[in-house]
């Protein structure tokens, strides 16, 4: 899950890091009041999408020539000014792709005189299974550039879990982003403080893009991207309740309210799968066969028959759908729970495109007997290969 | 010969008493009588679970692992915990010494999976998964949810990230003619215990595996480390007849794809670089899921 920058950034200053001063908005009318709650002379006025490049973003509303998405301001005049022009706007950046994203919130933040640019993030480095510091004197540039061209200048840090970051690491980290005086002594106590944070509230990945040097020599956090490990948010209720529904796919959050993993995507095809690799496996072999995936779901393998019918029922909802494939190789999942849950989903909300269903594995012959049963108009597959033909043929005939 | 585990492996079961280990435990001791030999529950030690087959059979539950190990003498522990104990689950199989701990629970916190590593490494046990569908010697041994019924003993081994797809290459080898030595799931977390090259080494060393199917998956590079394994292997002489797949050709970067560890993350982990690895170190990698079985007949043809 992720969150916002300002959202981030408060979490953070929670576990004592140094972040300047600002106020969130969801409004124009509020950009005066929270612009004067802060010293000034200058501001910064930020877009909150889930999504980097926000600086070089574009929004679509506005014209070639207009500013960004993240914005300078030297005035209150100059803040209202910007956070009209912003807010309701579509801002489209390297990772929003071309449809972009509505900025329906605005951080206002105290300016700072920064001095350098640097980057830091933790994240669980799977090579060694131990968290890792990766950090650059490169910052506020896009790291995977810098990692693709200057691969030397990129320092990675496994911590130890047992001892968490250690005067020697955080000296490590320090030597490696060249800090001195000032910016030595507030390294030594940054760095484990973002480590405890990234810890205590299971994060997947706290990205600090910069973290600056100011010209008064101390570091501060100027730009926040965390995200958690969907996996713990049972233990941390104050992290869920920063979820923003509004960042998300409407049918992945109906998804996830069935424990679906399910992910959109662009093409007409969609699928039904039980399993990670199968459910991948899947659209790849759409492809394959010259259609594309409208989806990833995997239904998992304790899946229930109302489960079912609510995957079923995701993938039918979605318009861009022209055809669905079920593919179930059952080993925890039975073949039976499967079939009356499609079965049930069909009755319920109809069945306007073509479903091809290819079962195997625990309680086969079950699961085929309820399909025949049913009355359904279904073409049965034999095998993954088989399937992927025939939903691929039925949508591009049209039939 | 088969790897990790065999008809004598005497198995108990964390996490015996729910559904879940229930049912697969039933459908073990079905397979060719696995040695199941007792479940554990911290509440419940000292009763006795019964199963429902015909058979009725009986297992003793103790409170902790340690006791049913001492007890039984197990060899290995099967995890069906809930996940926010699994973590726990692990080590307390891990303080107690169990050789081979097998995790099927899916959805582990990944802060959870650091501190069971951290506590692995200074260990003598081995971690299957978490997340993995076990581990099954046809005719002989089944630890874990894999389907019985389409095994067949042969001489394929069979390693793969993917539960689903393990089956498949199961199913095509078995329809192949070739069946199976062993098959190993080894999971589909960021962070677990036994990696591809594990196994591909003791495949490499087991003299009834005569051809391997390796199937990975988009997210890290255990894939591409495997590749390398491989080919150094080779240089030294020891190599077997190899097919692969890997799943996620069209799985968007940044985005989770079911598997924790599936997931394609500042431009690494892309399907494409990792079936360029095995490639290059003699892996034939089908383009379909599907066709498994037929690739790696292709490739003991020559």
């Amino acid at each position: 899950m992720n969150i916002h920058e300002y959202q981030a950034k408060a979490l953070l200053k929670e576990f004592g890091a140094p972040v300047a001063e600002g106020v969130a908005i969801f409004s124009a009318d509020e950009a005066e009041a929270a612009a004067k709650q802060l010293p000034g002379p200058l501001w910064v006025v930020k877009s909150q999408i889930h999504a980097g490049g926000r600086g070089k973003g574009k929004f679509k509303e506005l014209g070639e020539d207009a500013k960004g998405g993240v914005r300078l301001a030297f005035s209150l005049e100059d803040v209202m000014a910007n956070a009209k022009d912003m807010l309701g706007n579509t801002l489209v950046t390297k990772q929003t792709g071309p449809a972009g994203k509505v900025v329906n919130r605005l951080y206002i933040e105290d300016g700072a005189d920064i001095e350098r640019e640097l980057y830091l993030s933790i994240l669980v480095d799977r090579t060694v299974g131990r968290p890792a510091f990766v950090v650059s004197t490169e910052g506020g540039m896009d790291i995977e550039a810098v990692a693709e061209e200057t691969p030397d200048k990129i320092h990675n840090l496994p911590i130890d879990p047992d001892t968490g970051v250690t005067d020697a690491d955080a000296s490590t980290l320090c030597d490696a982003l060249a800090l001195d005086g000032q910016a030595r002594a507030d390294g030594m106590t940054l760095f484990p403080i973002l480590y405890k944070a990234f810890m205590d509230k299971d994060m997947s990945l706290l990205e600090v893009n910069p973290l600056i040097v100011m010209k008064d020599g101390h570091l501060r956090v100027l730009d926040a991207k965390v995200s958690f490990d969907g996996n713990a948010l049972f233990r941390h209720p104050d992290i869920m309740e920063l979820r923003d529904e509004t960042e998300e796919d409407a049918k992945e959050i109906e998804a996830s309210k069935y424990d679906l993993a399910y992910v959109a995507l662009d093409g007409d095809i969609g699928c039904m799968v039980n399993g990670a690799g199968l459910a991948m496996a899947t659209m790849d072999i759409i492809k394959l066969y010259g259609s594309e995936p409208a989806n990833f779901l995997d239904v998992g393998g304790s899946a229930t028959k109302d489960k079912v019918a609510a995957a079923f029922k995701i993938i039918t909802s979605d318009p861009n759908v022209k055809g669905i494939l079920v593919n179930i190789f059952g080993g925890i999942m039975r073949c039976d729970v499967i079939a009356e849950g499609v079965v049930a989903a069909v009755k319920d909300v109809g069945l306007k495109v073509p479903l091809v269903v290819r079962l195997e594995g625990t309680n086969v012959a079950l699961g085929k007997q309820i399909i025949n049963e049913s009355g359904l108009n279904v073409i049965a597959a034999d095998d993954l290969d088989d399937a992927a033909q025939k939903i691929v043929k039925a949508v591009k005939g049209g039939a | 010969m088969s790897i990790l585990v065999n008809k004598d492996t005497r198995v108990i079961v964390q996490g015996l008493t729910g559904k879940t280990g229930t049912f697969h435990t039933e459908q073990a001791l079905e397979y060719y009588g696995t040695k199941m030999v007792a479940g554990v529950h911290p509440k419940k030690g000292g009763e006795t679970w019964s199963s429902g087959m015909e058979s009725a059979a009986a297992l003793p539950i103790f409170a902790t692992v340690a006791e049913a190990k001492e007890a039984t003498g197990a060899d290995a522990s099967v995890i069906y915990v809930p996940p926010a104990g699994a973590g726990a689950a692990i080590i307390e199989a891990i303080d107690a010494e169990i050789p081979f701990i097998i995790c099927i629970t899916e959805g582990i916190p990944v802060a959870d999976m650091v501190k069971v590593k951290a506590k692995l490494e200074k260990s003598k046990s081995r971690l299957l998964g978490p997340n993995c569908p076990g581990i099954l010697t046809p005719e002989e041994c089944k630890i874990g949810i894999m389907p019985g019924s389409i095994f067949k003993k042969g001489s394929v081994g069979v390693v793969s990230r993917s539960g689903t797809l393990t089956y498949e290459a199961v199913f095509q080898t078995t329809n192949a003619g070739l069946g199976q030595t062993t098959a190993v799931g080894i999971g589909g977390d960021p962070v677990k215990g036994t990696e591809f090259i594990d196994v591909l080494e003791m495949f490499l060393g087991d003299d009834e595996t005569q051809s391997i199917i390796m199937i990975g998956e988009i997210g890290g590079s255990a894939e591409e480390d495997a590749a390398q394994f491989l080919k150094d292997e080779a240089k030294k002489g020891r190599s077997k007849p190899m097919a692969g797949f890997i799943a996620g050709r069209t799985a968007p970067p940044g985005r989770t794809m079911g598997h924790a560890g599936a997931v394609i993350s500042g431009g690494k982990g892309g399907a494409e670089d990792k079936i360029a690895a095995m490639e290059e170190a003699g892996i034939k990698v089908s383009p379909s899921p599907a066709k498994l079985g037929e690739t790696l007949l292709e490739v003991l043809k020559g």
